[in-house]
């Protein structure tokens, strides 16, 4: 049996290796994604400072710190058993869309996007951030970096710093907002508006109106009909901060509903040998492999899948683009893996709005930022990570120290999925042992859509993601290898 | 080694890599947020790899001659095989290595693990868990044939190591992650090739307290708190409202950033200058403003009582450093 291996991808908190073996006739039998490390977050926090948690767990990853961070701080809330004054919610919130906005901007423009934005078909070398400034105009491309910085400080003066935040404590947080920083924000946040817009037209011109992206988004390699998870607020709405977790079908049907406090008796986890990431599944559905469809377990989460999961968006604008959204592609659910792309834009015009309301909130500048925190015990909490839902788990011994923490993150609730995206991009490509450069990308695509916490993934600046395929006969000799860009 | 060898980017731009190991990717946003700088650094350098943004393949690195890198950046900490492996290939591909951030400098917070081994993380990651459904007890292998064929991993190491204790380091940039102005700074001393004798921290000679708004004053406490326990968080110095704050012990060129959000040093910056053990540092530190040092007037028990107050030393005061400390892991059977 022939072998490619593609090692390394990038990195899920170390980079990715795919392995694809063909059959006999020359077909993809089956492809591997294997995530080649691990730290062990789970078992050294075990004896640490409760409260020490947003901030160790935030180094879990780099690129979205705040998500851990609030996570944390929520379990932190629940375990110490105190509700934060309403002012540190939506300070925490306000924080929240910072890094949103950030994120976003940053998977759109300097990873995911260039694939768009560029083409499918640009010379590698040319697909990355360099590429869509040198095709949008440097204009845009130093508008891209200024409000990718403006999420960031957004983020910075509320937490502190923003890549590793420190603000959040069990009952609040340890510093609000004066007049002069509201200013500083409220300018940001309007003109974000302003650029989220601008993202959207940019996708409308560049991605909807030209048919062969559209078909490639629509086509079969491509479409994945799992479930979906997402946070929602009371009417069902996308809501990254707080809410229950519902989860809908394959045709945008509502599934289940829950709190975080049962996460364990919905979700599980399998573990596979050859790779130190694990699966996550629904439970009363069952791990079948990897497989999609209404018998298979897994799930999907990130900006579609919490897109599916919800019944729109809780601002004007973010819920107008989510109707054209479905009806440009076909109702509910929308089951093309490429259109997380497009969905993570709506969800950066919500974030820009959100973040708008909160800043015009007169309680934004209150002082009552923290309550008293009760007797330590155990605690739940969960976020929408930009990649998606996020659980921390812990529990408290009765010196407020952590004796068990179990953390579900955004990407392992993907990694089945992505999975068998790589696999069927492969497999939509390669027949009867034909390898050729389409195939780097198509596999590329497939799973850069996802924005795997590859703390921050492909092509950030010059450069495109290097791929190589190597093809061996039966007797593990080279027969063909495929490069690019290196 | 030759002279010229060492020359960095004479007659051509400079030829930079930056390399992750067991990171968190927050050194690869640190290097974004010089923001529009980074056009101008891509107008003075070449950025030979980088596995976030660029080409990258194990056999290229390989393939270049020794030293053909001038300036590769490094971070995060050495956790299994193949970090250590493309330590040891950079090192010699590169004139000059820097360990940047706190992972690559000090071993960092996934340093902690060493208070555990490979056997106790499986553990609890894979077999002893509210979530994982794992009847079987499968836990992840090098090796492992699946039907069509084998796949491989990386070993998973028993102890976690900072970047010295694997290659020879020329400088280092600390932090957690370092600030866009001390990444400059390095940038530009590269540039300008002024860079400071090898073994050098980039970084100020101050500690985090010399930077901090609050002022200090003599003021003894008897009682340490747990932040959470503080109703209203002061504007005066943290040790002095009974919070453990690492400040004293730690390297400032942070712009103390956590105190300006009325949150304690947790130590990032690493030990201060001529500090061996920043832990060590920051227990006598913290033995003087509880009174310890005059410790003939108080009995053992008092003494043993006020240290009990500290519930996570190794948390505490090695959250980033547990790697390089003299005390650097848990012994284990």
């Amino acid at each position: 049996m022939k072998t490619i291996t593609i090692d390394p991808i990038t990195r899920l908190e170390g980079h990715g290796k795919i392995s694809i073996f063909l059959d006999a006739q020359g077909d993809v039998a089956n492809a591997y994604l294997q995530i080649p490390e691990l730290r062990g977050f789970e078992r050294f926090s075990q004896g640490r400072r409760a409260e020490d948690m947003p901030q160790i767990t935030s180094r879990i990853c780099g690129v979205c710190p705040v998500a851990h961070h609030f996570a944390a701080t929520k379990a932190l809330d629940d375990a110490f058993n105190v509700d934060p004054p309403s002012a540190a919610k939506k300070l925490r919130e306000l924080m929240y869309c910072g890094y949103i906005i950030y994120d976003h901007i940053l998977h759109f423009y300097y990873l995911g996007g260039p694939d768009f934005v560029v083409g499918p078909n640009a010379p590698p070398a040319q697909r990355n951030i360099l590429g869509v400034i040198e095709k949008a105009g440097l204009e845009i491309g130093k508008e891209v970096i200024k409000h990718r910085a403006y999420g960031q400080k957004i983020t910075g003066i509320l937490g502190g710093k923003a890549t590793h935040p420190v603000c959040g404590l069990p009952g609040g947080v340890s510093k609000g907002l004066n007049k002069d920083e509201v200013k500083d924000i409220e300018t940001m946040t309007k003109s974000c508006v302003e650029f989220a817009k601008f993202s959207l037209k940019l996708f409308d011109d560049i991605v909807l109106k030209n048919k062969d992206y559209l078909d490639i988004i629509l086509s079969d390699p491509y479409t994945l009909k799992t479930y979906n998870m997402g946070l929602v607020d009371k009417d069902n709405k996308v809501n990254f901060y707080e809410g229950m977790i519902r989860v809908t079908d394959q045709k945008g049907k509502e599934h289940i509903k829950f709190d975080v406090k049962d996460y364990y008796k919905i979700v599980a986890e399998h573990v596979e040998e050859w790779s130190y990431i694990k699966f996550t599944y629904l439970k009363d559905i069952g791990w079948k492999g990897f497989k999609d469809g209404k018998d298979s377990g897994i799930y999907r989460v990130g900006p579609l899948g919490r897109l599916n999961a919800a019944e729109g968006m809780a601002t004007l604008l973010a819920d107008k683009e989510y109707k054209r959204f479905y009806e440009t592609l076909g109702g509910k659910a929308v089951n093309s893996t490429l259109a997380f792309h497009w969905a993570r834009l709506i969800e950066l015009l919500y974030a820009t709005e959100r973040a708008t309301e909160l800043i015009k909130d007169p309680e934004i500048t209150s002082t009552k930022i923290r309550n008293p925190v009760g007797e330590p015990g155990e605690g739940f909490g969960v976020v929408e990570a930009a990649r998606g839902t996020l659980i921390h788990h812990y529990k408290l011994d009765k010196n407020g120290l952590i004796d068990k923490a179990n953390l579900i993150v955004a990407t392992t609730n993907n990694a089945g999925a992505i999975n068998m995206s790589i696999r069927d991009a492969a497999k939509g490509i390669i027949k009867k042992g034909k390898v050729n450069d389409g195939l780097l990308n198509m596999v590329e695509m497939a799973f850069r859509a996802y924005d795997p916490c590859f703390a921050c993934a492909t092509h950030t600046l010059p450069g495109g993601m290097p791929l190589e395929v190597n093809i061996y006969d039966k007797n593990k000799k080279l027969y063909k290898s495929v490069k690019r860009n290196i | 080694m030759t002279k010229e060898k060492k020359e960095i980017g004479k007659n051509k731009k400079l030829q930079l890599a930056f390399y992750w190991a067991a990171s968190c990717g927050g050194c690869e946003i640190a290097v974004l947020d010089i923001d529009e700088k980074i056009l101008d650094v891509v107008a003075a350098a070449d950025i030979l790899f980088w596995p976030v943004a660029m080409d990258f393949k194990y056999k290229d690195v390989e393939a270049m001659k020794d030293n053909h890198i001038d300036v590769c950046f490094f971070n995060g900490a050495i956790r299994t095989s193949e970090q250590e492996y493309m330590a040891k290939l950079l090192r010699k591909k590169s004139k000059v290595l820097v360990a940047f951030g706190s992972c690559a400098v000090n071993g960092g917070i996934p340093g902690l693990a060493n208070i555990a081994n490979r056997e106790e993380v499986f553990n609890v990651v894979y077999l002893d868990n509210p979530s994982t459904d794992n009847p079987k007890k499968v836990t992840p292998k090098v090796s492992v044939k699946v039907k069509e064929g084998t796949l491989t991993l990386p070993e998973f190491y028993d102890t976690v190591k900072s970047l010295n204790q694997v290659v020879d380091v020329d400088y280092y940039l600390p932090g957690c992650p370092p600030t866009p102005d001390l990444i400059m700074t390095a940038v530009g001393a590269i540039v300008e090739n002024k860079l400071p004798p090898k073994g050098s921290v980039i970084g100020p000679l101050k500690s985090v307290c010399d930077e901090c708004r609050f002022e200090k004053s003599e003021k003894k406490i008897t009682k340490i708190k747990r932040i959470y326990e503080v109703d209203k968080i002061e504007d005066k110095c943290l040790l002095e409202q009974g919070i453990i704050c690492m400040g004293p012990a730690t390297r400032g060129g942070c712009d103390a950033r956590c105190l300006d959000a009325n949150m304690p040093c947790t130590g990032c910056g690493g030990p201060t200058p001529n500090s061996l053990d920043q832990g060590a540092k920051m227990i006598s530190a913290l033995a003087s403003i509880l009174g310890i040092e005059s410790e003939e007037k108080m009995s053992d028990e008092e003494v043993e009582k006020l240290i009990n107050q500290v519930v996570d030393p190794v948390g505490t005061f090695y959250k980033y450093g547990l790697p390089t400390a003299i005390i650097n892991r848990r012994v284990m059977k």
